[in-house]
């Protein structure tokens, strides 16, 4: 009983603590407790966490957000001089500080397995609160999940509307001329006939505290919605030293490292005084692995990064035994085939009796089972990163989506205190999910240490980059549709199985290392799509497998998209109609939806008829629809198939819905980007394993699209009023889908693995 | 170390001495020995072109290459481009809005030079031929061959003639190269 008591007053107070901190404001995000780095007696002013003032009118954004190629460095900074109204070629970006009011809020949110119809429901919307409010506390500095514009719309425009109202304060001060009859000017305080430059203004706009800041309305942007350049642009056609791999600090020494052959296998012995012996060579470090997913291996640091590469060979390793040494893809496939109709699900959506409709005997059902591969993220930069560790301090130069868990690893190895651990962030290579990990900075930090006060960078071949992925998992779902006898769907069953990315990255860096709940990237893509089916059942059955997975680019959208939408063009089929047609009907409700699918086809030219390819050949087109990252996006494809039986995609026509679009150019790149992305993977991406070997290494074996493949993309943007949603990753889901159904018409029968292979040797029966 | 006497090279007109093995790529000597960050490291097996710079104006991958081959070579890095030609090439990449990451760009750059060397309008299937080997995995693609169709008409609109030579000053311990014959 006492006990009892106990706990229920423990309870209480809890309870009451909680209630308590439900009622406080929401915490800020427009000053933090670590400052943008600023030249000491430059006299450059950060009049918050989001901007800095130079004397010589100078604005430079700083963005919490990993520029990656995505080109949201400019996007930022439109958001904050759109409400500055500064001078636009007077704006630079850096990359900011850790600190909580970067967090990532919108990221988190939309993890929540919440169907987006519902999202606006009394729960979910308290659910959403609470989930923001608590991301305002935790503070998780994140790139990625397509949520950087969403995360920092308001926030930024604030900071630089907060900004411009202290420049103006500031200046009616100054010239005693009321604030009221002050305006501003393109990075200028105009008051009455004096004009104030921003710069002259910073140091006594710091005083200043706004009471009042109201936003500006859409109507009144002149930036934002502006097509416009990227910032970057010139110094990345300059051959600019910008990227992680770029650093050089004064007497840095290099390491390679050698990482298992086989999955799950750690080094027994190496021959240390053969590989010393080698020219150049300072150390040789055996490493441990740690719960960040960096693997065990031995690195070899020396004066120059082919002495550490050509040194190691010396080392003659023997390698464990590993308990995976049997594993091979056949059997990772015949268990997600098993898993996906056995296994015990998770349901993410039940709406009606589906399965009882499906199961009723006599039920005309269509069942198809759709498979993906694993695929490595194969970012241009190779895995690289530089560290300095001491006995008590740290620093390490790294091109990161997640700095704070950067540092966190660091501080694991090392048991530096992370006050004393610094992350120089630079911009990455690409990433595509893969530098959500820390496993680079473990790594880097056990590097290091073995040589105290020298800065040491450790970089990996691609060989090594490509084999300890962390993979897009591999993936198995079957579907179950009970028609009725005009071919209408009545009921939709879906299973689908695979490893659960979001959790396993969540582990590793340490972020609900013990998350129970179902893990929504395993099954988007299934579930949470707009067509209304009078019953739905999605399941997905979790697999643990010894293979590292973790994010990649739209995650579980990139192969579930895949599979729904070559389903929905079987289901056409089997109603005996046009795939555009089937599909509208079925989004009478979701108005985006259809609008985005209207838009690509009327340009597509869906409805008339198709020209031949020059040498002769037929050409098809096939169509898909895909919501992700609270986006739509519609995709036609035009394919052909040459004497070679390959299939070669001619042009790619998007309509695009990602709300108000901030920056017209920077959507329209992303759009081209994913396609090609999501191309490469639909035509030729696969890493498979053969008795617990990753079998491709290099861009022969794992082949990227290349620009002689590169077909014509055609982007339209949807005007929208509604606020910005996802876009770097939203157009990949619908590519192999349009490919794959273009090819479906060609060659008359149904491909339901990728990736796209037509020859046999490709294809399970 | 068992260094041997320092191998001369001569990059974007200047001549170094780089205290490294002759087997050593080309790349790892522009990065760590002469701080040229711009020609970059991708695959090591000359499949992706993030390292391409020219070596007497021919595209070469300096992953592959060593430097040990290198005597009396003229090479040409991302950072030695001069002269008219690249500035409307550059021009053209920021136009058309083409980099994303950028890390491939470098390369890209340099394929293109050659190219507009040997094919002052290219066609696509020439575009195709050049670039095939420079591998953009954020999708540049596009963007690539519209910016070097541009530049091409901007170049022949201008004309500004092709055969420019893309390296840098001329060298000080070769034989002259053709002087520019273009004014930017």
């Amino acid at each position: 009983m006492r006990r009892r008591a106990f706990l229920l007053a423990g309870l209480g107070t809890g309870g009451a603590l909680f209630l308590g901190w439900t009622l406080l404001p929401p915490r800020q995000r427009l000053r933090g407790q670590h400052t943008p780095d600023i030249p000491v007696g430059s006299g450059t002013v950060a009049l918050n966490g989001w901007l800095t003032i130079a004397p010589d009118d100078t604005v430079t954004i700083v963005a919490p957000k990993a520029e990656m190629g995505q080109g949201i460095h400019t996007a930022l900074a439109m958001l904050v001089a759109e409400e500055l109204d500064c001078d636009w070629q007077q704006v630079r970006v850096c990359h900011s500080p850790i600190d909580r009011i970067y967090g990532n809020v919108a990221a988190l949110v939309d993890g929540l397995p919440i169907h987006p119809d519902q999202a606006d429901a009394p729960l979910a919307r308290g659910v959403r609160w609470l989930t923001a409010k608590v991301a305002r506390e935790v503070g998780v500095m994140m790139t990625g999940g397509s949520s950087s514009v969403r995360d920092c719309w308001m926030v930024a425009r604030q900071a630089g509307a907060t900004a411009r109202e202290a420049l103006l304060s500031a200046a009616a001060e100054q010239t005693g001329v009321p604030i009221a009859e002050c305006r501003t000017e393109r990075g200028v305080v105009v008051c009455g006939t004096q004009r104030l430059c921003y710069g002259s203004l910073a140091a006594a706009a710091l005083r200043q505290r706004p009471s009042r800041v109201v936003l500006k309305l859409p109507s009144q942007f002149t930036r934002i919605g502006m097509p416009t350049r990227r910032l970057d642009a010139r110094e990345k056609v300059e051959g600019a030293p910008l990227y992680g791999i770029d650093v050089s600090l004064p007497g840095m020494l290099y390491a390679a490292v050698t990482l298992p052959p086989v999955l799950g296998s750690r080094p027994l012995h190496f021959d240390q005084q053969a590989a010393m012996a080698r020219p150049g060579v300072r150390a040789v470090v055996s490493l441990e692995g740690t719960r960040y997913g960096d693997p065990p291996g031995v690195a070899i640091i020396a004066e120059s990064w082919w002495q550490a590469r050509q040194a190691l060979s010396a080392l003659a390793i023997e390698w464990s035994p590993s308990p995976h040494a049997a594993l091979s893809s056949d059997g990772i496939m015949t268990t997600l085939r098993e898993q996906a109709l056995h296994g015990d699900g998770f349901a993410f959506r039940r709406s009606g009796d589906a399965e009882t409709i499906v199961n009723t005997p006599g039920a005309r059902v269509v069942e198809s089972l759709y498979e993906a591969p694993y695929l490595a993220h194969a970012a241009m930069e190779p895995i690289n990163a530089t560290a300095r560790i001491t006995r008590d301090q740290a620093d390490i130069w790294v091109g990161t989506q997640v700095p704070g868990f950067t540092r966190d690893a660091v501080a694991h190895v090392t048991a530096i205190d992370p006050s004393r651990i610094t992350v120089h962030q630079h911009q990455l290579g690409g990433a595509f999910g893969r530098r959500l990990e820390a496993d680079y900075a473990a790594q880097v930090a056990m590097i290091a240490r073995a040589i105290p006060g020298v800065p040491v960078q450790v970089i990996w071949t691609r060989e090594d980059d490509m084999r300890a992925d962390f993979y897009r998992p591999a993936a198995a779902t079957r579907f179950r549709a009970a028609l009725s006898p005009t071919g209408n769907v009545r009921a939709l069953v879906v299973q689908s199985a695979s490893q659960a990315p979001f959790k396993a990255l969540s582990q590793r860096v340490g972020f609900l290392p013990t998350m129970r709940g179902p893990d929504r990237t395993t099954a988007e893509g299934t579930w949470d799509q707009p067509y209304e089916f009078p019953a739905v059942h999605a399941t997905h059955a979790e697999v643990t497998l010894p293979v590292p997975v973790g994010s990649w680019r739209s995650v579980g959208h990139s192969h579930q998209a895949f599979f729904l939408e070559s389903f929905i063009d079987e289901l056409a089929q089997q109603a005996g109609q046009d795939p555009l047609t089937y599909r509208l009907a079925l989004l009478a409700r979701h108005p985006r939806a259809a609008m985005v699918l209207r838009r690509a086809t009327d340009a597509a030219g869906w409805n008339t008829p198709i020209a031949r390819t020059n040498d002769g050949t037929l050409r098809a087109r096939g169509l898909a629809l895909h919501w992700s990252f609270g986006s739509y996006v519609a995709q036609v494809a035009e394919v052909s198939i040459d004497s070679a039986q390959q299939s070669r995609v001619h042009r790619i026509v998007s309509a695009i819905d990602c709300g108000l679009v901030v920056n017209p150019s920077g959507v329209t790149q992303q759009v081209e980007s994913a396609i090609i992305y999501g191309l490469s993977a639909a035509l030729h991406g696969a890493i498979t394993i053969e008795n617990g070997r990753v079998q491709q290494g290099n861009f022969h074996e794992y082949r990227p699209l290349r620009i002689n493949e590169c077909p014509v993309i055609e982007t339209h943007l949807i005007t929208s009023t509604e606020p910005p949603s996802g876009a770097g990753e939203v157009a990949l889901p619908p590519v192999a889908p349009a490919v794959g159904n273009a090819i479906a018409v060609l060659i008359g029968r149904r491909l339901r693995q990728l990736p796209l292979r037509l020859s046999a040797s490709g294809e399970r029966a | 170390m068992s260094q041997a006497a320092p191998i001369l090279l001569l990059v974007n007109g200047q001549e170094h001495a780089v205290a490294m093995s002759e087997d050593t790529p080309l790349l790892w000597a522009l990065r760590e020995s002469l701080q040229l960050m711009g020609t970059r490291f991708g695959c090591g097996m000359a499949l992706c072109g993030a390292c391409t710079v020219h070596v007497d104006g021919v595209p070469a991958r300096a992953c592959v290459t060593p430097i040990g081959t290198l005597a009396g070579r003229t090479i040409t890095t991302i950072e030695g481009l001069q002269g008219g030609v690249v500035d409307v090439v550059r021009a053209a990449w920021v136009d058309a809005d083409v980099p994303q990451c950028g890390y491939c760009q470098s390369g890209q750059v340099m394929a293109t030079m050659a190219l507009l060397q040997q094919h002052p309008t290219p066609t696509d299937a020439d575009i195709d031929a050049a670039l095939v080997g420079n591998i953009c995995r954020c999708g540049t693609y596009p963007r690539i061959r519209a910016a070097i169709h541009a530049a091409a008409q901007q170049l022949a609109a201008a004309a500004i003639s092709a055969p420019v030579p893309d390296s840098a000053s001329t060298p000080t311990s070769v034989p002259a190269s053709p002087p520019p014959s273009s004014t930017p």
